[in-house]
């Protein structure tokens, strides 16, 4: 057993672990926490199989980013999970049919493709380039019309999530800070040059 | 020498393999543990000065021990678990800032060849192990079931995530540059025969200003230092925390900012090139890295960037919740990425000359 | 045309540079801090520190048990208990200043009609146990005999503005 192989077989049980855990664990931050592992485990799988792009940007993108928002809603809420809780049972087996299927679907898939073709070279060795390189070329010219596409289409997403969340409230007080730092001294403060008053003449 | 240590311990197997990869990690992680408490005794020399006082001046010649004695107090303290805080998550949590913090260290590369993993996607990496550490935060900050410590947690993570984008896009606008992500050959890119001029900070001067400083923010420091902000929730993620585990996050802490100093220099300051480099070759001992390049210059470069740190602290009131985020939202996200479209253009007409 | 300027002007970082100059200047003045164990300010003769209770040239206490420094006393701090001596004199048994309770005003010393209470120039001063804070007569005459000289010097200095 070489050391590969076992550090796969370590990564891979504690992202199976965690991954069961997050839906496992009362704690809801436990479980958000318990989701950065497996993320964190897969980018370790991934690292492995020498994908090492993959695997650092979903550390980046998934473990630095989105879990981090993720963390930041899940403390912020103060729900109560018992009731959430109930229909555990009772719903389990719809549950269990749609992991099965869903089982089902991806296992065909990986099946079909692997019949279709016969597992070929690692297609950056063949272009004789890193796996990095070879990714750029392959999303940046070979791809890049779905490529924008994708971006235009993300792009959209969040506009519209923007404007769906932004309504107009009022008896709010807000401020805004890019006029408080464009404030100058001129504009809050006058100096007025007065003449001194004597002592004995009468106030004009 | 160092090749026959290595032969001498690879001759055991695996087990001389192991040894020899915690020797490395070793060499690197003890000098950054006393940079740091050097650094904390710098800091505290500087900003005295800067507010005119002396600083530490007892404990030891010019109090150089002071930051010595402090470890040593904290170490003996207790550490106070608050009673309703979840106690696996508070300890947990100084490990994971520490973690990220001292693991970015293997990336960083000294001179040429001297660095501990010299990986394809270090910048990349970096990125990521940076973005690591605000876990740390965020579960000190929630597991210690404080409100402060929540408030400071909350805002730790709103500023890290904010201020990850602009550092992204300058980290980008490098990777143009070079045309890869490797630390070692974005410092060989920016040789040339133009001495300092042939460094990035020239062509990507607004990305260097603004990665610096997005380091500050990722940091927590001051000015950006609100998730600590003792001024409004006492000490923020870290109130609850005392003793060594106290010591851990200020460890963490600390890591980061020489941290984000080296890599300042590495990706904007041409690492271990001179600022002389072309102008001079002559070939004397001894001296001929003040010209020539050498590990010398990455630490004198990033001794300056961390006195920067220190300059800030002295110098800029903490920002507020709010400006903190119209900064880093309305002003870099947007300056950052037209940087990196002329970044590209500049790359892409050749206006910028790439390696020697 | 003025909000570009503006915009230009916090691009470029400028008031952040002014203000990290000034700092940078403050770095290399001379320090204000004085280290306090090696180094002392200079100190007026009028200082008013720990309390003392003087003597005559030839070793009679000055103290008569008037009891105006006791009455004058704003904090309640001194307590003072008389008897005849044995010569006839009126004289204290006991002279307590509570320490704690002192505000160190002086109005004692300038109430006193014989110079008897006085304070010194002593400052640095240290209790270990409760009920140390309550300074007796043997100690005040103690005290005063120590210092004598310097209490004798600070007083002659000022004599001619009372």
């Amino acid at each position: 057993m070489t050391f590969e192989l076992l550090c796969f077989y370590f990564f891979g049980t504690v992202a199976v672990v965690a991954a069961l855990s997050v839906i496992s664990v009362k704690n809801s931050v436990v479980a958000a926490l318990c989701l950065v592992l497996t993320f964190f485990s897969m980018a370790c799988v991934w690292l492995l199989a020498q994908a090492e792009f993959l695997g650092v940007a979903l550390a980046l993108v998934y473990v630095g980013a989105v879990m981090v928002l993720f963390l930041f809603v899940v403390m912020m809420l103060d729900v109560d999970f018992a009731p959430l809780r109930e229909g555990f049972v009772r719903f389990l087996p719809v549950g269990v049919l749609v992991a099965v299927v869903m089982l089902v679907e991806m296992l065909m898939m990986i099946g079909v493709r692997t019949l279709q073709t016969p597992p070929s070279e690692d297609p950056a060795m063949l272009a004789g380039m890193s796996n990095l390189e070879w990714l750029g070329y392959t999303l940046f010219r070979d791809f890049i019309l779905p490529f924008e596409i994708a971006a235009l289409i993300l792009t959209v997403g969040l506009i519209a999530a923007v404007t769906l969340n932004e309504r107009k409230r009022s008896h709010t007080k807000l401020q805004n800070p890019s006029r408080q730092v464009m404030v100058k001294r001129e504009d809050r403060v006058r100096l007025v040059k007065m003449a001194a008053e004597k002592k004995g003449e009468a106030a004009p | 020498m160092i090749d026959a240590m290595r032969e001498s311990l690879l001759a055991y197997g695996n087990t001389g393999l192991v040894a020899w990869v915690v020797l490395k990690i070793l060499v690197i992680a003890v000098p950054v543990i006393i940079a740091v408490a050097m650094f904390v005794y710098w800091e505290r020399k500087v900003i005295g000065w800067m507010h005119v006082r002396m600083g530490p001046n007892q404990i030891g010649p010019f109090g150089l021990l002071q930051a010595f004695a402090d470890v040593f107090k904290l170490l003996f303290k207790e550490i106070i678990q608050p009673s309703s805080a979840n106690k696996f998550l508070f300890v947990l949590a100084p490990l994971i800032a520490l973690v990220p913090s001292f693991a970015a260290w293997s990336l960083v590369p000294f001179d040429a060849g001297l660095v501990l993993a010299d990986v394809n996607v270090g910048l990349l990496l970096l990125l990521a192990l940076t973005s690591l550490g605000v876990y740390g935060i965020i579960l000190a900050g929630w597991s210690s079931n404080s409100r402060y410590a929540m408030l400071g947690a909350m805002r730790a993570a709103a500023q890290t995530i904010s201020y990850e984008i602009p550092m992204g896009f300058a980290l980008v606008s490098v990777m143009i540059m070079t045309g890869s992500l490797n630390l070692t050959e974005i410092v060989m890119a920016q040789a040339g025969s133009k001495g300092f001029l042939d460094w990035y900070w020239l062509p990507l001067l607004p990305m260097f200003v603004i990665y610096f400083i997005s380091g500050v923010a990722e940091t927590n420091r001051a000015p950006f230092d609100m998730a600590e902000g003792e001024s409004e929730i006492v000490a923020g993620f870290h109130v609850e925390y005392s003793g060594s585990a106290f010591a851990i996050f200020f460890l963490a802490e600390y890591a980061n900012m020489i941290l984000i100093a080296f890599l300042a220099t590495v990706l904007f300051m041409g690492g271990w090139l001179s600022p002389l480099q072309g102008w001079i070759t002559a070939d004397v001992a001894w001296v001929d890295w003040i010209w020539k390049g050498g590990w010398q210059w990455t630490f004198i470069k990033a001794f300056l960037f961390s006195f920067f740190y220190l300059w800030f602290r002295a110098t800029f009131p903490r920002y507020r919740y709010d400006q903190i985020m119209r900064l880093g939202w309305k002003v870099f996200i947007p300056i950052t990425i037209v940087w990196v479209v002329v970044a590209a253009c500049l790359k892409y007409f050749g206006l910028v000359t790439i390696g020697a | 045309m003025n909000r570009v300027f503006n915009y230009l002007k916090s691009l470029l970082l400028l008031e952040l540079l002014a203000g990290m100059w000034l700092t940078m200047r403050y770095m290399f003045k001379p320090k204000y801090t004085m280290r306090y164990p090696e180094e002392h300010i200079p100190k007026s003769n009028r200082f008013r520190g720990l309390h003392a209770l003087r003597r005559y040239p030839n070793g009679e206490e000055r103290c008569i048990a008037c009891k105006l420094c006791e009455a004058v006393c704003p904090a309640l701090a001194i307590t003072i208990d008389s008897e005849m001596r044995s010569d006839g004199t009126r004289r204290t048994t006991r002279y307590e200043i509570d320490l704690f309770k002192c505000i160190f005003c002086g109005f004692c010393e300038e109430s006193c009609p014989v110079d008897s209470i006085v304070e010194t120039h002593l400052h640095e001063y240290h209790f270990e146990k409760r009920g140390q804070n309550v300074v007796n007569k043997i100690q005040l005459l103690a005290i005063g005999d120590r210092y004598e000289g310097e209490i004798a010097a600070a007083r002659a200095q000022d004599a001619a503005f009372r």
